[in-house]
């Protein structure tokens, strides 16, 4: 019997656990996919929003406003790449500027610090690569970009750290009241728990819907994106909005946490759960749409192309906490944008609620502290040499792209919650999402992962069970 | 009669499709070519078409996975899945020589499959 | 700090003939740096025939081409350093490279000659939409599974791009027994050799579907099948031409791209067009002492003349050692109408030996159309070719005495002209 049972691994799964962790609690987090991190925090934009956008008394407007607060913070703990960069929303006629002046005092009623609106002038030397077009914008230097990877992947670990299990590739089937509490069936097995969290992403609602009578609809929206080498990573400074449309924050081009650039997302209504294909026309509008923003989109720069699902409920704010007719089970449902930002800071208040209810102690010991490991890319040469000194496997670079040695993909392989599969490796170290997307590190990650997990090579994957890279020897077939 | 046959010249990126007929008596009569290159590999590839094989087969105990072959002339092109199928399931042991002989006389060709590196013990 | 006269950075058919070309003209302080922990590059994977036919007069494999350019670097105990990853070079030919023996180091080089060579264009590049389910793979990415490691990538595969890495994968897995169903090409025409068409697909009855792409991919874990569709003149699918063909792997040989990220580190100039260095005659980048040659200057389709280039490039970098200077205005080399580019971008004529390559390639197929070459837009030399195709890179030589002849010269032009084909 466990305390707590948290359904779902993403960013707010894994938020949710790391914080709930720090209370003497027996928590199990189960997640249907191979790794954390595998739906929609893997697709996504990575913008930590000001939270100038959300509609003022929502729990969107509250949890983006707290949430952008603790991100500093918390990436610096978590060696998490965060960057304040601000963003800019442009508009390209000088009506619109009104708009501007709605949206900061919507801003100033969310709390949000800050804002201003810049002339044209200011804005094209902020920003020498936004098109002619502009007329002027809003500045939110509050606004920043963050790995949305290590954002569910570092509290994760630390949960682990601290004695929360992790079921993975273990889909919940069911889920029953019982005297206790719940009972949770999966592939992998009965659960009993006396609490669940529900953090089961655009599934949220068939979960809620299960076993309470306030039912609930998630309507996911896609987004697809297109992203770019990081030869023009630097093509802005700022993440750069265009007005937003009300249903979504429209097509944003930003530099992300990483370094490269990205443009995106289109957003596509009522969408079916398991659909994440990218189209040559959504690809096509998010191009278009991106080169109003700027100049000069260097088109023959994109390295790949994704799509990612919003969980949008249909009231349109977040759903928190209790349905009142099942006590002990507790929503975080509908997180959509701005959910990455918000994630934090509704996995404080969601772990608070669920401590309450079952009356638990902080513990005494609580790790803070990730399992120590390093970007050797972006050490200086001193210290490169000097992490040499303590790992020669430091002085194997096994993906060029984004200069990734050995001993970083070991260590990816070899801590809490270690990667299992090449998708797993890449967002933990990024060897393989660089300009050649794994077309000379694959080969060497596959022989890695193979020795490392004592598994042939044939059973290595990408991410899905299935999703299997070499099918046999040569002459297997004749 | 042998029936006409249609090739593509592979002499130049001009790629003259060729058309090869043969009279009753055998004789080989060859249009489309737009110089005398095409006409003679025409005759050859009607005649006695005959190619290099190229593969790789596992080592043992290499320093390198996997040895990289080819036959020292090249074989008639028919034999081409029998020749590679001599290969199936076929292991060599390192030390290996570039040139070193991996299977002698394949198809009864007088063709040898060689090495083309040298791949040294583990 | 250490210096060293030259660093070679690559060790493919590029790196090993600039080393040789530069000890025989009596450098004797050469460095190699190569990442990969073989000699020979690229060529190791390459284990089809079909190299040397110029410089050797013999049809060669790969690894055999290789051999040959190795054997003379272990003769002349010319050094290198496997498994070394050159992280960064400064404007004044600092390198600074790392390895597994010793760590972090630190070269000062009195020249410095690029030969890192190229990279291909990943899925990402061509936006196809759909899924990202496993199985899609580069052709060379398959080919140093099938060669190398002695794995298969895939059952049942379809190959777009009709380039020679992707005609020579065709056949290589269909010998290793893999059912390849298709290749396709988006173009009207195929980039690669005609001999690779007929001996790497009508050998094997392997259809090429010209004018034909891939438009969207199928499959959750591993791909399941590709959407191919017909494309009109301007590559845009025709829609209702859509068929679903099953596969469990897709391959891509859809382009190749030179290398430059080090090349950008050291602030050398880019061309646009190769995406490799502007260079003048002598190959040297717009840094002084920073020579480039083979793919990292433009995608060679003949081992040979990366092999030629380079010899000048080692060459002209042990001239730049020997500190022999020179003098005279350089001339600019432009790309006229029907030329995408040309290697070198400038001459400066005192340089010019006997005569100059200029190296090119055609921007669409031209067949009967003539080569000129303008000197000050004046014509100094026409030829008549039956036929040249994107694919294939075409030279011609000018002589030195063209140079001469013309002391005040300001610009070279190289253009097509006429075609039966428009």
């Amino acid at each position: 019997m466990y305390d707590s049972i948290i359904i779902g691994a993403g960013v707010i799964g894994a938020n949710i656990a790391r914080e709930l962790a720090r209370y003497d609690l027996k928590i199990a987090v189960l997640e249907k996919m191979s790794d954390v991190c595998e739906a929609t925090s893997k697709g996504n934009s990575g913008i930590v929003h000001s939270g100038y956008d959300a509609k003022p008394g929502t729990l969107k407007a509250k949890y983006n406003l707290t949430g952008n607060q603790m991100m500093p913070e918390l990436c610096r703990k978590l060696n998490i790449p965060f960057r304040q960069n601000g963003s800019l929303t442009i508009v390209f006629n000088q009506e619109k500027m009104a708009e501007l002046e709605k949206l900061i005092e919507r801003g100033i009623e969310n709390g949000v610090s800050g804002l201003m609106i810049l002339d044209r002038e200011t804005t094209m030397k902020l920003e020498p690569n936004l098109n002619d077009a502009v007329v002027g914008s809003l500045y939110a230097p509050t606004a920043g970009i963050v790995d949305p990877f290590q954002l569910t992947i570092g509290p994760a670990e630390i949960a682990v750290q601290n004695g929360v299990k992790f079921f993975l590739s273990t889909e919940v089937t069911g889920l029953y009241k019982t005297k206790q509490g719940f009972l949770v069936k999966t592939n992998n097995g009965n659960f009993e728990a006396l609490t669940v969290i529900n953090a089961a992403g655009v599934f949220a609602d068939d979960i809620n819907n299960w076993i309470s009578e306030r039912k609930r609809l998630i309507r996911p929206r896609k987004g697809e994106y297109c992203l770019f080498d990081k030869e023009v990573g630097n093509l802005v400074e700022h993440t750069i909005f265009q007005l937003p449309s009300g249903v979504s924050k429209g097509v944003l081009v930003t530099p992300t946490a990483e370094g490269n650039l990205l443009i995106g997302p289109n957003s596509l209504p009522d969408n079916d759960k398991f659909d994440i294909l990218t189209s040559a026309e959504g690809i096509q509008y998010v191009l278009d749409t991106a080169k109003k923003s700027v100049r000069n989109l260097p088109t023959n720069q994109i390295i790949t192309g994704f799509a990612g699902l919003r969980a949008s409920e249909k009231d349109g704010d977040f759903v928190l906490g209790e349905p009142e007719d099942v006590p002990g089970f507790f929503n975080a449902l509908g997180i959509e944008s701005p959910g990455l930002t918000a994630a934090p800071a509704i996995a404080v208040d969601l772990a608070t609620w669920v401590a309450e209810y079952l009356r638990a102690q902080l513990k005494a010991e609580y790790i803070e502290k990730r399992v120590e490991y390093h970007r050797f890319a972006d050490l200086s040469t001193q210290e490169k040499q000097e992490l040499f000194k303590s790992d020669h496997d430091y002085g194997k670079v096994i993906c060029r792209c984004e200069l990734v040695t050995l001993a970083e993909i070991k260590n990816a392989i070899r801590r809490p919650l270690g990667a299992t599969t090449l998708d797993g490796i890449k967002r933990r170290t990024r060897a393989g999402s660089g300009r050649c997307q794994g077309g000379f590190c694959s080969p060497r990650i596959l022989e890695i992962l193979s020795e490392e997990l004592r598994k042939d090579i044939r059973e290595i994957v990408k991410s899905s069970e299935k999703s299997t890279y070499l099918v046999g020897f040569d002459k297997d077939m004749l | 009669m042998r029936e006409s046959q249609k090739l593509t010249c592979i002499n130049c990126p001009m790629g003259c499709e060729l058309e090869v007929s043969f009279t009753d008596s055998g004789e080989i009569i060859v249009s489309g070519y737009k110089c005398l290159k095409g006409l003679d590999y025409a005759k050859k590839e009607v005649m006695n078409p005959t190619r290099t094989i190229t593969s790789s087969v596992p080592v043992v105990d290499g320093e390198m996975a996997m040895v990289s072959i080819r036959t020292d002339r090249d074989v008639p092109k028919k034999l081409i899945r029998d020749c590679m199928m001599l290969l199936k399931d076929m292991k060599v042991n390192a030390p290996i020589s570039a040139g070193d002989i991996i299977i002698e006389n394949i198809c009864g060709t007088g063709v040898n499959f060689i090495a083309t590196r040298s791949v040294r013990k583990k | 700090m250490e210096y060293r006269d030259l660093v070679i950075i690559g060790a493919g058919p590029a790196g090993l003939a600039a080393a040789i070309s530069a000890y025989e003209q009596g450098i004797r302080d050469i460095l190699i740096l190569e990442r990969e922990n073989f000699l020979g590059g690229i060529l190791n994977q390459c284990v089809h025939n079909g190299f040397g036919l110029h410089t050797f007069h013999e049809e060669l494999t790969g690894p055999e081409y290789a051999s040959r350019y190795i054997d003379k670097l272990s003769d002349l105990k010319i050094e290198y350093m496997l498994e070394t990853m050159v992280i960064d070079i400064s404007e004044m030919r600092n390198v600074i490279a790392i390895n597994e023996k010793r760590g972090v180091m630190e070269i000062q080089a009195g020249a410095i000659i690029l030969a890192m060579g190229c990279r291909e264009r990943p899925r990402g590049a061509l936006n196809i939409p759909g899924s990202r389910p496993s199985g899609i793979y580069s052709a060379g990415t398959a080919q140093k599974f099938v060669n190398l490691d002695g794995y298969l990538p895939g059952r049942e595969i379809v190959i777009l791009g009709s380039g020679d890495i992707g005609l020579i994968m065709a056949r290589r897995l269909t010998l290793e027994g893999v059912n390849v169903k298709m290749v396709l090409e988006i173009l009207p025409y195929s980039s690669g050799l005609k001999r690779n068409i007929v001996q790497c697909l009508d050998d094997y009855d392997i259809p090429l579907k010209l004018s034909h792409t891939v438009t969207k991919i199928h499959g959750s874990e591993r791909i399941e099948g590709v959407t191919v569709s017909q494309v009109d003149e301007d590559l845009m699918p025709i829609p209702g031409t859509e068929t679903y063909v099953s596969c469990d792997a897709l391959l891509l040989s859809v382009g190749l791209i030179p290398e430059n990220e080090l090349s950008r580190k050291a602030n050398v100039t880019i061309n646009p067009k190769t995406q490799g260095p502007i260079v003048n005659e002598r190959l040297e980048t717009s840094r002084p002492g920073i020579f480039a040659c083979g793919n990292v200057l433009h995608v060679h389709d003949l081992v040979d003349y990366v092999s030629e280039e380079a010899a000048l490039a080692g060459k002209n970098a042990a001239d730049f050692i020997k500190n022999v200077s020179s003098e005279g205005l350089e001339v600019e080399i432009f790309a006229g109408d029907g030329v995408r580019y040309t290697v070198p971008n400038k001459v400066n004529p005192i340089n010019v030996e006997k005569y100059l390559p200029v190296r090119f390639r055609v921007t669409k197929v031209f067949s009967q159309a003539t080569v000129l070459v303008e000197f000050d837009n004046l014509p100094v030399h026409k030829k008549k070719k039956t036929i040249m195709t994107p694919g294939e890179m075409e030279q011609v030589f000018l002589p030195k005495s063209w140079f001469t002849e013309r002391p005040f010269l300001r610009k070279i032009t190289v253009r097509i002209e006429g075609d039966e084909n428009a």
